[in-house]
């Protein structure tokens, strides 16, 4: 279990992380959602104690992180920055890590058919690619058996068929009853490996949600108008949970509202309507529309869209 | 490169769980120090300079002997021939020292390393420890080389010889090897400090090779009195065989050089617990 409350992080003048709770539960997969630059690593870093932040807490186990005797026990962690010595093997690299626990070498050569690195582990890690470097971080970051496992943007760098089995690696970890907190700028991702998510932007908490809520949420219509005056289509539709956005000339998107309320609300309000088309929102539309306002940068929506 | 082995979806168990102790983080830090090149190949320079330098002052003092004026000759101390190496080897040895901690920085596995050992703190005492070892380990061998080769050389026209049990000699010698080791520990402070290779290096070089010429800009009477203090004067002491009016006595020298070491590693030790890795 992790528990994040009201964490929050400068560097510089920027906030990095801002007023951040919220718990992770075991046997479940947390995917924790955000775009480029939302403040995902930085949390991670938080939890980890390789950062400390300006105020608030952060424990995993109900433990700092620095407190725990054998923190390799209790936590796994692949960071998004590389975390190896270039010139080191994957063995030795493990073999380090597993060191400072007493952890016996057949472990080691365990993780390393784990992850499928058996005919690299000897050769220097500089040379890897950036999958079977994610490949090296995931096996240290489960060599200690943990209880939980925090997990930055995993996916990066992964073949197809490394992506799979990496789905199935976190599924198979949360159905043994350990937490797995996962992070990834991508929901199509998501969606397919999380039970739980926590959304966040800019640093602040979006959402903290069940990813069936969130879907559910997500593929709510959205419905095209077109009329000659939108401007007083838009106040009169406008309500809690209704919320706009401009398509193209002469049109706009409703969403939270089904067709059948726009219309009668048109009608009612004697308001000409030339176009009323249902629209199905993707997850990523969703994803988009939840945390546009926390973008800081126009460019970062093509990544999350990519 | 590609992963050829496919990989398995369920995380074997582990029985045993330990937890962190100074020992283990030991040999941790002595797995990591042994398996990247850097090290054997700077070590391997070091003990080349320290030898190579007293090899090769000895034959030239040897073939240019009949040539020398008595002035010339009376300057030529056998110690000075035998230990000319460690002046420049201390640098190869600071250089790894530097590295041992920053190459942890400009990878990225200082995030593994602290992970791992979140206390911080095991891990600085675990590499002075495991690199002030190796480096007396590696450098008493190699200094002893140098004078008793050096002697060789020399004893061949009869000039220069002197007995390694006569007074002072055994402690300048093994006095250059730890002389070194103090060189490295305080280079690897220097390189938690700065967390930057190149960054470290410099500030090395500067305490070292650029404050001291710097203090013959002062007048007379200042140099002689704060010279002698430097990191680099004092440490010397160890392992010089003369000791002037204005140079410390070799236990004074070994002391404020070994208090220079302990002031850096407590600046070294309170950054490392406070900075964001």
């Amino acid at each position: 279990m992790i528990e994040a409350s009201n964490l929050t992080k400068d560097y510089g003048d920027k906030r990095a992380v801002d007023g951040l709770t919220f718990t992770v539960q075991p046997g479940v997969v947390t995917g924790f959602l955000g775009p480029n630059g939302s403040g995902k690593s930085t949390t991670m870093r938080l939890i980890l104690g390789l950062d400390a932040p300006k105020s608030g807490d952060a424990t995993v186990n109900g433990r700092h992180y620095r407190d725990h005797p054998a923190p390799l026990h209790e936590v796994g962690a692949l960071l998004e920055a590389r975390s190896v010595h270039t010139g080191r093997s994957a063995y030795n690299h493990l073999l380090a890590l597993a060191q400072t626990h007493g952890i016996p070498k057949r472990r080691v050569n365990e993780m390393i058919d784990l992850v499928g690195l058996h005919d690299v582990a000897h050769k220097r890690s500089g040379q890897f690619s950036l999958g079977m470097g994610q490949r090296l971080g995931i096996a240290a970051a489960l060599i200690g058996d943990p209880k939980t496992v925090l997990l930055d943007e995993p996916v990066n760098g992964l073949d197809p068929e490394g992506i799979h089995w990496i789905r199935n690696l976190l599924k198979g970890l949360a159905a043994d009853g350990k937490t797995v907190f996962v992070s990834s700028h991508l929901m199509s991702e998501m969606a397919l490996t999380a039970d739980h998510l926590i959304v966040i932007g800019r640093g602040k908490l979006i959402a903290d949600t069940s990813v069936e809520d969130f879907v559910a949420h997500a593929s709510q219509k959205v419905v095209l108008v077109r009329s000659p005056d939108l401007a007083r289509l838009q106040e009169t539709l406008a309500g809690p949970g209704v919320s706009f956005e401009t398509a193209e000339r002469g049109a706009l998107e409703v969403l939270g509202l089904t067709p059948e309320q726009v219309g009668d609300a048109a009608a009612a309000a004697g308001i000409a309507l030339h176009e009323l088309t249902p629209q199905q929102a993707s997850l990523e539309e969703a994803f988009m529309h939840l945390t546009k306002d926390e973008l800081e940068f126009g460019a970062q929506l093509e990544e999350v869209v990519a | 490169m590609t992963a050829a082995t496919p990989a398995a979806s369920r995380v074997p168990q582990l029985e045993h769980t330990g937890r962190v102790t100074f020992p283990r983080v030991l040999l941790s830090e002595w797995t990591k120090f042994r398996s990247v090149r850097s090290t054997a190949w700077t070590l391997a320079v070091g003990i080349l300079l320290t030898v190579l330098f007293p090899v090769l002052f000895a034959t030239v003092t040897s073939s240019h002997w009949g040539q020398m004026s008595p002035q010339d000759r009376a300057n030529r101390s056998p110690l000075d021939i035998a230990l000319a190496g460690v002046n420049v080897a201390q640098l190869a040895i600071a250089v790894l020292g530097v590295l041992v901690i920053t190459a942890e920085y400009s990878t990225g596995s200082i995030r593994s390393t602290f992970t791992a050992v979140p206390k911080r703190l095991p891990v600085l005492w675990a590499k002075l420890l495991d690199y002030a070892v190796v480096s007396f380990v590696v450098m008493v061998p190699a200094v002893l080389i140098s004078f008793f080769a050096s002697q060789a050389i020399l004893s061949r026209h009869d000039i220069l010889q002197v007995s390694f049990t006569a007074p002072g000699i055994a402690r300048c010698v093994i006095g250059g090897a730890l002389y070194t080791t103090m060189v490295g520990i305080f280079a690897l402070a220097l390189g938690a400090i700065v967390r930057n290779t190149a960054g470290g290096i410099a500030v090395f070089a500067g305490i070292f090779f650029v404050l001291p010429p710097l203090m013959f800009t002062l007048p007379q009477s200042w140099n002689n009195a704060i010279s002698q203090y430097l990191p680099s004067d004092a440490g010397r002491q160890i392992f010089a065989l003369q000791h002037g009016q204005h140079t410390l006595t070799p236990l004074a020298g070994g002391l404020v050089f070994a208090g220079y070491c302990a002031a850096a590693i407590v600046v070294a030790a309170y950054l490392l617990h406070r900075r964001d890795v």
